[in-house]
């Protein structure tokens, strides 16, 4: 609580001051650059209207504050109502932009409802937001824990129930386990780091996960807590406690290494934005939709399947001029360097990899006005 | 006739006519806000009937869905109240009989202030503090009275079972209960105390035979006051509880029922369509639950107090 609220408090300073050092740095060294932010847009002013996902909305506070910074007549307005909340305002014309845990499916008609919204073009959907999810853990002497899927999918099943089964020592012969009882401890509230981690567990458990991917937590056993802060100090506060968690939010305590391939590795940014590189686009979309399924099987070496991707959901055209201006410069902010940086170091996601910024910047730079 | 009709009207001073108009107003204002709570939540609740299982949180209709959310309700305010109630009448006994005036003072200050602590903070306490605390009696609980189904375990490594929901609870419902207590205590007849030890009677005697029949409605309503407060209480339960939607009497495991007014809280931000009907429907059933049983309470007391006359 007092974490989440401190952190809300502090994103705008954060940023700002992130902002401001950029520039500075920026114009001492690089003369050609000018004064102004790459946020900037020309003779921009008015209010900006988006609402999604509560997933981004510690990234999405810096970059409010990042894009009023260097456009003092803009005002841009988020509202943290969750995915579907977003996507259903959006197609419905209430706001210019949606932030969305999961891309537009087209099984309740919101891929061609966006598309009416958008007249008649096909909506744009780029990632924006990328974040870990730590598998977390409060064991006493274990400082190094190493898991596979299916043994992640049966402790939070509540099949496997001692530290010491033979299953978990199996992955970790130098650690030692204690025959403690594991309390797997889950989010009690909606969430897409429920619906993310759930998904992981059932596509790369290897049959172990016998649920479908969800928001709220599927199984009626275990350790419930709400928010994320609630369920971090669940964890601390417990003994052979395990849980997950947005990684910038582990704090304190151990964070599981998880099986990749034939190797064990940190939920790290750079790690969560590699998955997104050997992720597959989604089939029969249009060029302006970066809509991907994540491969949380993939044996990459150094990627890290355990992640949160968020998407930015705005129009390729708009009806006037003023809003497709704002759009797009905001849209470029967040998507660029600036905006991926400012969310890095406020909400610890991971920025954007290189060949996917460059996809998503081409795409925003097409927004325009309806001629 | 017109001379009476006059003087009843001269009768009528501006000032009385304008205060009672006010009261009149005050009244109807509190009737018509409780009218349209009730209307609001029924029409909203109302397209509930027709939610499926996806809406439900995997429940297979409304009525499995309030089920076990009424069920934990019920039982975290029953926890808080059989801890709440003696300790509450106590500590009302102790200022107002017992304890020298200056101490009883400021104990009443501590208490009252109890009331004011806001109910985040009793989150925060409960998840942080005492959970952890709980943990060693839950375990010892366990091993030595686990034949019994309150306690049958396993017990929870963090504490955050119904029975520590139902502490906070008790703690958040003693200030109000404590505060109307004592004022009924403090204003049992001198003359009835002095009769009772004057036949002999030791200071619990006199308490017992004089104080308490006198304040019997009295605490009834305070405990009463205390069990809408542990009824409706919404931020500390959704923060300490670990709930799973299960009934079960278990006190001390990790599986506990939610209850309703935590669940609204924690399923509220992400709930769309009739997942939200769904949400308010509950709320209904806590409204009427609650109507219910303070209807129930003064029909008892209304019926004691007749039968002591």
């Amino acid at each position: 609580m007092t974490r989440t609220s401190f952190r809300r408090a502090a994103a705008p300073g954060i940023a700002v001051l992130t902002l401001g050092l950029g520039l500075t740095g920026c114009a001492a060294g690089n003369e050609e650059a000018s004064t102004n932010s790459a946020a900037t847009v020309e003779g921009a002013s008015g209010t900006l209207n988006g609402a999604g996902a509560s997933s981004q909305e510690a990234a999405m506070a810096a970059w409010q504050a990042g894009f009023q910074t260097a456009n003092p007549e803009v005002t841009v307005n988020y509202d943290p109502v969750g995915s579907g909340g977003g996507r259903e305002q959006f197609i419905a014309g209430g706001v210019e932009f949606a932030g969305s845990d999961s891309y537009l499916d087209d099984e309740e008609g919101e891929l061609s409802g966006a598309k009416k919204r958008c007249l008649n073009e096909d909506p744009i959907e780029v990632p924006n937001y990328v974040s870990p999810i730590a598998v977390v853990y409060n064991l006493e002497g274990v400082d190094n824990l190493q898991l596979s899927a299916p043994v992640i999918a049966e402790i939070f099943d509540g099949k496997i129930t001692k530290w010491n089964d033979p299953k978990i020592a199996a992955e970790n012969p130098d650690a030692d386990l204690p025959a403690e009882t594991i309390t797997p401890v889950h989010r009690a509230d909606d969430s897409g780091t429920t619906d993310n981690f759930t998904d992981y567990l059932s596509q790369a458990g290897e049959g172990a996960w016998p649920h479908e991917p969800e928001g709220l937590w599927p199984t009626k056993g275990g350790e419930a807590a709400s928010g994320t802060s609630g369920l971090v100090a669940a964890v601390k506060n417990g003994t052979g406690t395990i849980g997950y968690a947005d990684a910038s939010q582990a704090g304190d305590l151990g964070v599981a290494s998880v099986k990749v391939g034939e190797e064990y590795v940190q939920p790290t940014p750079e790690a969560a934005a590699k998955v997104l590189e050997v992720s597959p686009p989604v089939e029969g979309r249009a060029e302006v939709d970066m809509a991907f399924e994540l491969d949380r099987k993939t044996t990459e070496a150094g990627a890290y399947p355990v992640v949160l991707t968020s998407y930015l959901i705005a129009c390729q055209t708009y009806e006037s001029k003023d809003e497709a201006d704002l759009v797009k410069g905001f849209l470029t902010y967040v998507v660029g360097d600036e905006g991926q940086q400012a969310a890095a170091e406020t909400a610890g996601s991971a920025p954007l990899p290189a060949s996917l910024q460059e996809k998503a910047l081409g795409i925003v730079e097409k927004i325009s006005a309806k001629s | 006739m017109t001379t009476t009709a006059t003087t009843g009207k001269t009768r009528q001073r501006k000032g009385d006519l304008i205060f009672s108009g006010a009261t009149r107003i005050a009244g109807l204002t509190i009737l018509l806000a409780l009218a349209g709570v009730a209307i609001f939540l029924t029409l909203e609740g109302l397209p509930a009937l027709e939610a499926g299982p996806e809406k439900l949180q995997g429940a297979d209709s409304i009525v499995a869905y309030i089920g076990p959310l009424l069920f934990g309700t019920l039982l975290a305010s029953a926890i808080a109240l059989l801890i709440a109630t003696p300790l509450a009448v106590g500590v009302a006994l102790v200022i107002s009989h017992y304890a020298p005036r200056r101490v009883s003072k400021s104990l009443g200050y501590a208490i009252d202030l109890l009331a004011a602590v806001p109910s985040v903070v009793y989150g925060l306490w409960g998840i942080g503090f005492l959970g952890p605390q709980l943990v060693p009696v839950y375990e010892w609980l366990e091993q030595n009275v686990g034949w019994l189904p309150f306690f049958a375990g396993p017990a929870s490594s963090t504490g955050k079972t119904i029975l520590t929901a139902g502490i906070v609870l008790a703690i958040m419902a003693l200030p109000i209960i404590t505060a109307i207590s004592r004022e009924i205590f403090a204003q049992t007849p001198t003359l009835h105390q002095e009769a009772a030890l004057a036949l002999g009677a030791t200071r619990w005697e006199m308490v017992r035979l004089a104080v308490f029949p006198y304040a019997r409605s009295g605490i009834v309503s305070a405990v009463m006051l205390g069990l809408g407060r542990a009824l409706g209480e919404t931020m500390a339960v959704a923060m300490v509880l670990s709930a799973s939607g299960i009934v079960t009497f278990n006190l001390i495991s990790s599986d506990n029922p939610s209850t309703i007014a935590a669940n609204i809280a924690l399923m509220f931000p992400e709930a769309t369509g009739l997942g939200v009907n769904a949400l308010i429907a509950t709320g209904l059933v806590l409204f009427v639950v609650t109507f219910a049983v303070n209807f129930t309470a003064r029909a008892i007391v209304a019926r004691t107090e007749k039968g002591n006359r």
